[in-house]
């Protein structure tokens, strides 16, 4: 069966800029894996999201989707079938809870009867009573509210990926850890692939099926959680191990 | 100066009535004309660069002037006022309708591109409804500015209020150039005041505003 998700010799260069922001990556992932991408900023990671919905489009090599090569499909019709989360959640402000995630519904043209049951679906889904909040603004929501109705609206037409680019980095740490539980527990209900990028390492590990983590472009190592803690592939990943560990002996000391 | 009022109301009403004309016309085809360029301007980074800097260019120019450059062309009368009160408007409006659109939160434009919006869905679906409070704000600088120039443009047999502020500086009636200056100042806060009323509204009744509780 086809991979979910294919790199083959995937390059992009910014204009202006001396290096590859994503170099000849190559890696595929599964249909049903919760894969995440961990690395600090700057190292190419939101680029290679971004490439998967052509949000950018790569210099050189190949994106297959399910067998399909990204490249000669419709941008637009492409996009419509992938969820895409943003960490600044950018929900419309002028229209309602409902009618954010009825968008890409719309756009699809479906029917109205089929849509306001898909919106209560999602908003029971999301922990967001639909009678309550359905016909509510987003700025009338809180920041966590407002995530989790980004995810709803990027669920809506059932896509078979999800990018989700740092979703909970501006985001309280008890919220973000509570959000981190249900997206799990979210991930486990569907076979959906989901792709997950962040820059925080236990948010990588505790989430992610697989990781992938990169550095000035590249990926260093793409492993089970387990496998990365037990066999760093090189200096780099050691150190981010160690510097999780570090954090964790800190906090031992107040035991 | 009543007395003047009295016996010649039905002049007063004709002129503020030809004003009031020239104002909407202008307005119309300003609009008209303004939302191409608009749309040029968010489309192609070439013309956002050379657009907005050229009409302000233009905007500096003294109406008199104008209208003198362009009477070879279209000769003396209303074509030529509304042809110049057109090409100023499209620097109010253009500057106003283009900081409006900037001023969307660039994650919006994102999650609605990255959604599988289209160019045109993501304008007519978001980007216009957030930027309408920037738009009717041109609208309405445009619209006073042109109350005031349309004045000016009596000058060239446009008509309007100009026409009886203008005859009474010639033959020096303090009473028509009292009335002729009071209506299309009149003129020109009526319609500020009326678009001031339509920008609250507007901020009103959008979702940015309805910032209740948190």
């Amino acid at each position: 069966m086809a991979h979910a998700i294919e790199f083959q010799n995937v390059t992009k260069r910014f204009r202006g800029s001396s290096r590859n922001a994503v170099d000849s990556i190559n890696f595929t992932a599964e249909e049903g894996e919760f894969i995440t991408i961990l690395g600090s900023s700057g190292c190419g990671k939101t680029t290679l999201l971004k490439m998967i919905n052509r949000l950018y489009e790569p210099d050189a090599g190949k994106i297959i989707l399910f067998g399909e090569d990204i490249a000669s499909l419709d941008p637009v019709k492409l996009r419509r079938r992938i969820g895409y989360v943003i960490q600044q959640i950018g929900l419309f402000p002028h229209i309602t809870v409902g009618g954010n995630i009825a968008m890409v519904p719309a756009l699809l043209k479906w029917e109205k009867e089929k849509i306001e049951s898909r919106i209560d679906q999602l908003l029971t889904m999301a922990g967001l009573a639909p009678e309550e909040y359905k016909n509510r603004y987003p700025a009338q929501l809180s920041g966590g509210q407002q995530q989790r109705v980004g995810l709803a609206r990027a669920l809506a037409a059932d896509p078979k990926i999800m990018l989700l680019d740092e979703p909970f980095g501006a985001i309280d740490s008890i919220t973000r850890a509570r959000l981190q539980q249900e997206l799990l527990t979210l991930h486990q209900d569907m076979k959906k692939t989901f792709l997950f990028v962040t820059h925080d390492i236990e948010e990588a590990f505790t989430l992610g099926t697989r990781v992938i983590i990169m550095n000035e472009g590249h990926i260093l190592q793409f492993d089970t959680p387990e496998q990365i803690i037990l066999h760093p592939a090189d200096e780099f990943v050691a150190s981010l191990v160690e510097s999780a560990r570090a954090k964790e002996r800190f906090w031992e000391k107040f035991k | 100066m009543t007395d003047y009022l009295l016996k010649h109301y039905d002049d007063l009403i004709t002129a503020a009535l030809e004003h009031l004309q020239i104002v909407l016309i202008t307005l119309l085809l300003s609009l008209i004309i303004a939302a191409f360029l608009t749309v040029l301007c968010t489309y192609s980074k070439t013309a956002s660069r050379i657009i907005p800097g050229l009409l302000s260019m233009i905007y500096s120019i003294p109406s008199l002037a104008m209208f003198a450059l362009l009477i070879p062309l279209t000769g003396l009368g209303q074509t030529t006022a509304i042809t110049v009160l057109v090409i100023y408007n499209q620097y109010l409006l253009l500057q106003n309708f283009l900081a409006g659109l900037n001023g969307i939160d660039p994650s919006i434009s994102e999650a609605a591109m990255g959604m599988g919006m289209t160019p045109l869905q993501a304008l007519i679906k978001i980007k216009l409804p957030l930027s309408k409070k920037a738009f009717i704000t041109g609208i309405r600088i445009a619209m006073v500015a042109t109350v005031s120039i349309a004045t000016i443009a009596a000058s060239i047999n446009a008509g309007g209020l100009g026409t009886i502020l203008f005859d009474g500086l010639r033959t020096m009636n303090p009473a028509k150039i009292l009335w002729g200056s009071l209506l299309s100042a009149l003129l020109a806060l009526l319609i500020d005041g009326l678009l001031r009323l339509a920008e609250k509204r507007l901020g009103a009744g959008s979702g940015s505003a309805a910032k209740t509780n948190c």
